[in-house]
């Protein structure tokens, strides 16, 4: 079975998988796990929304 | 005529004292490195051990079928050592996938190599997680 993904959601499906294990594994308590998970993710997230437009600038 | 015994200073203590080796220190980096998530399940961190697995197991299945490329021992290139270093910290997964040989990966579409990535992040991934089970087996977290 093969699939494939756009380059935006394979991006995303990093981050969370990569945000999960960094809040899990980063902090102590349950909810700092969450709150780093989730700063994790809209970095990564961020990130590329930044990087696709910095991209785009450049291209121009 | 003062004691000269009593004068003498003791040596320093260490400050950091080694963690001790136990059962537990050692089976659940081990198994922690097998089975991604089961390092902490054994230490009965069930929606820890649970969240781990199927983020590190979802992400190196995503990336075989992507098409990624698992590397091998004797790549030869610096990058694919790196590489095969990557890979393998997946543990049970690139055992099962070098007896399977999955993941010759494709250069037909560019998410092939996203695949990759995804592979050798998931294996990477997996190291941090067995870090983590071992701080909590020796107590350092809880």
């Amino acid at each position: 079975m093969t699939i494939q993904l756009s380059h935006f959601s394979s991006a995303v499906l990093f981050a969370v998988f990569a945000s999960v294990v960094f809040g899990i594994t980063q902090r102590n308590e349950p909810r700092e796990m969450v709150r780093y998970g989730l700063y994790c993710f809209a970095m990564f997230t961020g990130g590329v929304i930044v990087a696709g437009w910095v991209m785009w600038l450049i291209r121009r | 005529m003062a004691n000269s015994s009593t004068t003498k200073t003791k040596p320093a203590e260490p400050l950091v004292q080694a963690a001790p080796i136990t059962f537990m220190s050692v089976l659940a980096p081990a198994i922690a490195w097998l089975i991604p998530g089961a390092g902490h399940l054994i230490q009965k961190r069930w929606g820890r051990g649970v969240l781990l697995m199927i983020s590190i197991i979802a992400m190196f299945l995503l990336g075989l079928a992507m098409e990624g490329r698992i590397y091998k021992p004797n790549g030869g290139d610096i990058l694919d050592m790196l590489g095969f270093v990557g890979n393998v910290g997946g543990g049970g997964l690139y055992i099962l996938t070098r007896a399977f040989d999955w993941g010759h990966g494709a250069i037909a579409h560019a998410t092939a190599d996203y695949g990759t990535k995804f592979l050798i992040v998931a294996g990477l991934l997996n190291f941090i997680a067995v870090a983590d089970a071992y701080h909590i087996a020796i107590g350092k977290k809880q």
